[in-house]
């Protein structure tokens, strides 16, 4: 990217000032090395979004920040309801409430090592990954409306979980203003045989080592020590999700054409949020929210049982469940004033900093968890998030490292066999049902994820806690 | 990735163009159904490059304000059938009149061993969104698609 076209703030901080139809200034936090190798089309992007109704403060993108679809990846916008602000499909996309949750197994990496393999081999047979895969979960209409409403409560309920992880997730594991009724039958039936399914793509169960403790205080709190061990899934609100963005992204583009207003970008197509579209939205949007929390305490469950199989005297606990693709509704400060803001979140983690009403009373020293996706050979990092990311981000911080290449280009250069086989020489061991799906996601076309966080941290958005290598990777 | 995957051999009629974290599909044909039908071809590439054989038939009719947003809903429709039907699908025949589409796609059931599926679409998205006529006789229906 053209850094002649920002206002360099500080060190990390880089400021592109209003023009055009822009409404608000947009700021990018990164380090000079992350902003140079940013694709042209985020600073595009972050114009496009700045250019939104009822937009506050700025358009923001984080360290991670690539071309996205209306909104960059990594790219968080806030909006005020009584100031004609709008919701935006694109804003939250096609995967809502697409997240990270890890979980402490109690066994350290020196446990691990005699059974990795059969351990690898049972996690791929029981947790349902990748095209064509079905879940053991069949719902009907009714339980179909209950998992919508309740989440990962839902799951729970159904034996699926346990209670004690309901604080330890967003929302308290249940997102309220979900409404199932703007739920099409369309969606619906995607997800009947979906639920406890991982997906495919960049979606993941990892085992993983915790190599480096970079704060031991916010670590203990955490419950995490060096070669611990700890199980970290990626994935989202599955076909359902899938099909409530699809669904309201058309009926957006339509609106928006039908009432005269000409977008920059389809993609950033949007409603007032004071209107019968943008309700219908937010109430569909918090229903996959809860389809993705349940869907990820599933996943847990199964987990769980693989784990208790191999080492009957641990127990797997929840640290943390957080998604990166959601708009919120969240109360934050605004020149001196607390006002109740829409936050889009597309490809970015919320991070609460310490002392958060928002968080667990035993969180709330430490601050949030904030947790990292990296590439399967790379590694992943867990973080805090920091007070100093409200009045920068509306408490946001990056979700991963962020893809380097397209996966047209990936395939061009890697062989999925030859990843397989040299990542099991490092002692990671993949399974996948494709080698091409691995090449794809090969590490190499991701970005340098430990460039990602460090940026992260001296931005002030989030601190780095713990870096985790993978010993196991289930992929779809 | 190009092909000719259920085309006259070497008449290369569809291909994959590179997205950041995605990837985009574009069909080219005499005739803007053809163009749908070898995007759709593109779209079933992005999953598998194994043989997909044509057992079983599905029927599906959209409509939309404008034929780009057509195009989305053919791509979109297909993703629907991919999902809840477990199926990959290898040919494809298209009536496009006006804004309304109707199409069969022919395929058969995913088997993970064969066809090794390498991704899930998510859904088609309206970025590099575009359906036109090129001139001499070239329409071309291109997207990127969500996987």
């Amino acid at each position: 990217m053209d850094l002649a076209r920002f206002t360099r703030v500080d060190e990390m901080t880089w400021r592109i000032e209003p023009h055009g139809a822009m409404r608000v200034p947009g700021i990018i936090y990164a380090d000079e090395k992350l902003m140079r190798d940013m694709d042209d089309k985020v600073y595009e992007q972050i114009v496009n979004v700045a250019t939104l109704p009822g937009i506050v403060k700025a358009s923001y993108a984080m360290p991670d920040a690539h071309w996205g679809y209306g909104f960059p990846i990594g790219g968080v916008a806030a909006f005020d309801a009584e100031q004609g602000g709008i919701v935006s499909a694109g804003g939250v996309g096609f995967d809502i409430s697409c997240g990270v949750r890890t979980m402490l197994t109690g066994v350290k990496v020196s446990d691990i090592l005699s059974v990795q393999k059969d351990l690898a081999d049972s996690l791929y047979r029981q947790i349902p990954a990748g095209v064509g895969s079905t879940g053991a979960i069949t719902l009907d209409a009714i339980e179909m409306d209950a998992m919508l409403s309740g989440g990962a409560q839902w799951a729970i309920n159904r034996g699926w979980g346990e209670a004690r992880d309901l604080d330890r997730i967003e929302e308290g594991g249940e997102m309220v203003g979900a409404i199932p009724a703007c739920v099409s039958e369309r969606a619906r039936e995607r997800q009947r045989r979906e639920m406890g399914t991982l997906g495919s793509g960049n979606h993941y169960l990892e085992v993983q080592a915790v190599t480096q403790i970079f704060d031991t205080d916010v670590a203990r709190t955490y419950g995490l020590d060096e070669d611990d061990v700890v199980v970290t899934i990626h994935c989202g609100s599955r076909g359902l999700g899938h099909q409530i963005g699809t669904e309201y992204l058309r009926d957006m583009v339509i609106a928006a054409k039908a009432s005269g207003i000409v977008l920059p970008d389809r993609e950033l197509a949007c409603a007032p949020i004071n209107s019968d579209i943008g309700q219908r939205y937010l109430g569909a949007m918090r229903a996959a929210i809860n389809c993705a929390l349940a869907n990820r305490e599933i996943l847990g469950h199964f987990t769980r049982r693989v784990f208790a199989h191999f080492f009957p005297d641990e127990s797997l606990k929840l640290l943390f469940d957080v998604s990166h693709n959601t708009c919120k509704v969240e109360r934050h400060v605004i020149d001196g004033k607390r006002r109740q803001l829409f936050v889009h979140r597309k490809g970015a983690t919320r991070a609460f900093g310490p002392g958060h009403e928002g968080l667990p009373a035993d969180l709330r020293t430490a601050g949030q968890p904030v947790l990292i996706g990296g590439s399967m050979g790379t590694g992943s990092y867990i973080l805090a998030g920091e007070a100093s990311a409200e009045p920068k981000a509306f408490s946001s911080a990056c979700h991963g490292a962020g893809r380097a290449m397209s996966r047209h280009a990936a395939l061009k250069q890697w062989s999925g066999r030859k990843i397989q086989d040299d990542l099991a020489t490092q002692g990671i061991f993949i399974r996948s049902p494709s080698t091409r799906g691995i090449a794809e996601e090969a590490p190499g076309a991701y970005k340098d994820v430990g460039a990602v966080v460090a940026a992260a941290e001296h931005a002030g958005l989030a601190r780095r806690v713990a870096r985790l290598r993978p010993l196991i990777c289930i992929k779809g | 990735m190009n092909g000719t995957l259920g085309t006259a051999v070497g008449e290369t009629k569809w291909e994959h163009f590179p997205h950041a974290a995605d990837v985009g599909i574009r069909g080219f044909g005499k005739t803007v159904a053809e163009a749908f039908e070898q995007a759709a071809l593109a779209l079933t590439a992005v999953v598998t490059t194994a043989e997909v054989r044509p057992l079983i038939s599905v029927t599906v009719e959209r409509e939309a304000p404008d034929i780009e947003l057509l195009f989305v809903e053919w791509l979109n429709a297909i993703i629907y059938e991919m999902a809840v039907r477990k199926m990959l699908f290898s040919r494809f025949a298209v009536t496009v009149d006006g804004t309304q589409l109707r199409g069969t796609l022919w395929g058969e059931a995913v088997d993970v061993a064969r066809h090794a599926p390498a991704c899930e679409p998510k859904g088609a998205t309206y970025t590099a969104l575009k359906v036109a006529n090129e001139g001499s006789g070239v329409w071309t229906a291109a997207c990127i698609v969500d996987v």
